[in-house]
């Protein structure tokens, strides 16, 4: 332990003449820019761009000199080229916090509102990230964090002319959206994706208030059905609508108000209705809107059986939308309908078909056609004769997700590693993959790797915890062995199976730019952790759940903590003490430790169920739950 | 007499279950499990014996397997849109905590689930990987090690199996899988 200490406090000597010459403009803030940029960015910034010591400039010269990289860095939108900029020296840090637009916060909690207030100064467009992903998964209580409120209040005062928020595992209320819509006159883009706490009364006053709306996406979200006619609240008269979704929201719409809506929205490309919507409405739409280039088709499902009447012609409405490349919904898919979208399927590159049961013999004929698709979503209930079909048409596909119909640990599951092998075989563009499956070989994940070496994301989810091959019973090492080494660009992976600490050696030494490791039931012992933190130089997120990880394996990474956005750690065997050890040496980063149960009495004080860590600039935050602990 | 012929029925349910569990982990308890349920039969599995045929008439259903929390990792948002059964988050079933013994780590599980002691036994089996033993009314658990063990209302600690199902689910504020040896204090059943 002394000598990690020693370590890291020369570490933080080195960081310090930077700090000292950059910082000196935010005399409130101790910390470097380099710390910000870190924090208020993909964290990939150059450290190793020269600081200049800090030398007064006479005034016109460097006036001068700031116009002109003003002028220079608006060419300049990649946030990473940004950071670097502003490391440079104290004049440009300061030309590129009044020139950047576009701030991206991948943890909400690891600065305060105020901090972004303070440097920037004329920001345009926010996208914040809250809850970590696993949340999504039952593993955090309700009302941890992550509200809006405290974002919205501080960003109204500081930048009256934003434009554009993008939110994501957010807390936000009605009220934020309320406030949203008054401090902003022209606001034009909300971004919702899997957020939460708000309501359709919420959407109606948004919808009424902003007048400039260009976007309203709703995406994977929980909003709570007010009984409110959302739909009817926007404002009279042409709109400057591009993109309206809906479909997560669960409450019955006013389909004429959005017949309405649509009508006089004549920018409008993207509409993705909810499953409120029937196909025959769907049909009304679609007549209505043929510029249309993505489409959410609602429940695709007719609301009455025609009975003699002569029924829509829903593929003519197909053949007349002739800009449509992007199809998802099929909420509640009556099959026989499905052929409807065939006169569109030579031009669709996005498919979304993971909310229809489909067999392979209704997906078949589809497919056949789809020559341009480069992103499938689909039900494993297209087995692996389905993903036969979709390896022998889609060449340029470049993501596939296979979502399990039956998210049993023991349920029969219909694809397998026959569909594996023959995604990998036919579509060699392949370049990100989501697969659900009960059980695999290792054969299947090595061909796979050998065969798609543009895979930049690599998630294999074998719902059978624990299992080895099926075929030769040999733990899934050699698999993902093989995806690590041979697919050189992969930066997100995650691994299920049975899998041994040697399997982490290899992922550690041969995933050098991994940013995002998931890891579930497996490994042997502390190693396996000490292996990914001691190797995978451009880890970022890292989210573990029921590994015999402990304190010394969690100890091995304190070198790096600091430089990663979190850590997450549940059901391993963490204690308390190891944790709280690691919090005290580590001041930058935040240790958070609760458990699923909101009322967890001291039965089993020093086990920690769950270890959230994150790097923080701005300390422990204010707003914790009492079932949270902030070592 | 009684409870042979509910056992009886019993069997026949079990002979008509499909299973879909790993194969060779369930066949050997399988009688075992009849045998848990006979003993307890004699008060209240009667009733439940005529519901459970009922409900599980077409021989499709199978009991609810051992399901860890948040996994498989689908969103719950996928889940219900593509189920229509109600929202199962957690804090509408009745969770407890399930510890046990040489275990580091903790479980919860949602009693309401389960509609009788095997099914019960079976996933947490599943769940830690190890064997009950077999049940008897006097003696307790006799051929395993582990001794599935309760702490009700008044913070008694209670041999699983000893009261009738729904007394225990609503009298059971956790569970514990203690090893044999601890276990003696315990006495057998009621």
């Amino acid at each position: 332990m002394k000598e990690d200490r020693s370590e890291m406090a020369a570490k933080d000597v080195e960081l310090d003449p930077r700090s000292a010459a950059i910082s000196e403009p935010l005399s409130s803030s101790s910390s470097s820019p380099a710390a910000f940029n870190a924090v208020v960015s993909a964290g990939n910034k150059s450290r190793s761009c020269k600081s200049s010591l800090p030398v007064t400039q006479p005034p016109c010269p460097g006036h001068v000199l700031e116009n002109v990289l003003e002028n220079v860095l608006q060419f300049l939108t990649c946030r990473r080229d940004r950071n670097a900029v502003s490391l440079v020296c104290r004049s440009w840090y300061r030309v590129e916090a009044q020139t950047r637009f576009e701030v991206f916060i991948g943890n909400c909690y690891s600065l305060s509102p105020s901090r972004l207030t303070r440097r920037f100064k004329g920001v345009r467009s926010l996208l914040l990230k809250g809850k970590p992903r696993f949340a999504d998964f039952n593993l955090m209580p309700p009302d941890w964090g992550a509200q809006f409120a405290p974002w919205v209040a501080a960003t109204a005062m500081a930048y009256p002319w934003l434009e554009k928020v993008n939110l994501k595992r957010m807390f936000v209320t009605d009220d934020d959206l309320a406030l949203l819509a008054e401090s902003f006159p022209g606001f034009k883009e909300l971004i919702l994706r899997c957020c939460e706490g708000f309501g359709t009364s919420g959407i109606a006053l948004f919808a009424n208030k902003c007048r400039q709306l260009k976007v309203l996406d709703l995406i994977e979200s929980e909003v709570t059905d007010d009984e409110v006619d959302w739909i009817s609240c926007f404002p009279e008269g042409e709109t400057h609508l591009e993109s309206l979704s809906f479909e997560c929201v669960e409450s019955p719409i006013n389909f004429k108000a959005l017949e309405g809506l649509v009508l006089r929205s004549p920018f409008l490309k993207k509409l993705r209705t909810s499953r409120f919507v029937s196909l025959e409405e769907l049909h009304r739409l679609m007549v209505q809107a043929s510029q249309l280039t993505s489409l959410g088709t609602g429940s695709f499902s007719p609301n009455d059986v025609p009975q003699g009447e002569q029924e829509p012609d829903y593929a003519s409405a197909f053949r007349a939308s002739k800009s449509i490349v992007c199809l998802s919904g099929f909420r509640e898919l009556t099959p026989e309908y499905l052929p409807a979208i065939s006169p569109v399927c030579a031009n669709l590159t996005s498919l979304n078909l993971s909310y229809a049961n489909i067999s392979p013999d209704i997906l078949k004929p589809i497919i056949r056609n789809c020559h341009n698709i480069r992103v499938f979503w689909a039900l494993d209930s297209i087995c692996d004769e389905g993903l036969q079909a979709v390896a022998a048409t889609c060449k340029e596909l470049r993501e596939l997700r296979v979502f399990p119909s039956d998210p049993l640990e023991d349920s029969e599951s219909p694809v397998s590693a026959l569909g594996l092998q023959a995604i990998s075989e036919g579509c060699r563009k392949l370049e990100s993959i989501l697969y659900f499956c009960q059980r695999m070989t290792n054969g299947a994940v090595i061909a796979m790797s050998e065969n798609c070496p543009q895979l930049t994301v690599f998630r294999l989810c074998i719902m059978g915890r624990y299992r080895p091959d099926h075929v030769t019973g040999k733990p899934m090492d050699d698999g993902f062995g093989a995806i690590v080494k041979n697919c050189k660009k992969l930066t997100r992976l995650a691994v299920s199976g049975l899998l041994t600490d040697e399997a982490f050696s290899i992922i550690g030494e041969h995933g050098k730019l991994i940013r995002t490791l998931s890891v579930a039931f497996a490994g042997d012992s502390d190693m396996a952790l000490r292996y990914i933190l001691e190797g995978c130089p451009k880890l970022q997120k890292l989210e573990i759940r029921d590994c015999p990880f402990g304190d010394v394996g969690l100890r091995s990474g304190m070198h790096r903590y600091h430089n990663m956005r979190f850590v997450w750690m549940s059901y391993c065997r963490l204690t308390r003490g190891g944790c709280r050890d690691i919090a005290h040496a580590l001041p930058s980063v935040v240790a958070e430790v609760f458990g699923s149960d909101v009322d967890d009495d001291d039965d089993n004080a020093d086990y920690v169920e769950t270890l959230y860590m994150y790097r923080s600039l701005d300390g422990a935050r204010k707003d914790a739950p009492k079932f949270v602990t902030i070592l | 007499m009684e409870k042979v012929g509910v056992c009886d029925d019993f069997v026949n349910l079990k002979a008509t279950e499909l299973r879909l569990g790993l194969p060779g982990t369930e066949d050997g308890c399988e009688e075992e499990k009849e045998k848990v349920s006979c003993g307890k039969s004699n008060k209240r599995a009667l009733p439940e014996t005529e519901k459970e045929i009922e409900s599980t008439g077409k021989t499709e259903a199978s009991p609810p397997k051992a399901q860890i929390v948040g996994w498989p990792p689908v969103r719950s948002y996928r889940k219900n849109s593509f189920q229509t059964k109600k929202n199962e988050s957690e804090g509408q079933g009745m969770y407890v905590k399930v510890s046990m013994d040489g275990a580091p780590y903790l479980r919860k599980i949602d009693l309401t689930v389960y509609k009788q002691y095997p099914e019960l036994m079976k996933s947490l089996e599943n769940m830690f990987k190890f064997s009950v033993g077999e049940y008897f009314e006097r003696e307790g658990y006799k051929g395993s090690d582990f001794v599935p063990t309760y702490e009700d209302k008044d913070g008694d600690w209670m041999l699983v199996g000893d009261v009738p199902w729904e007394m225990f689910v609503s009298s059971c504020k956790r569970l514990r899988i203690m090893k044999g040896s601890e276990v003696k204090g315990l006495g057998c059943g009621v």
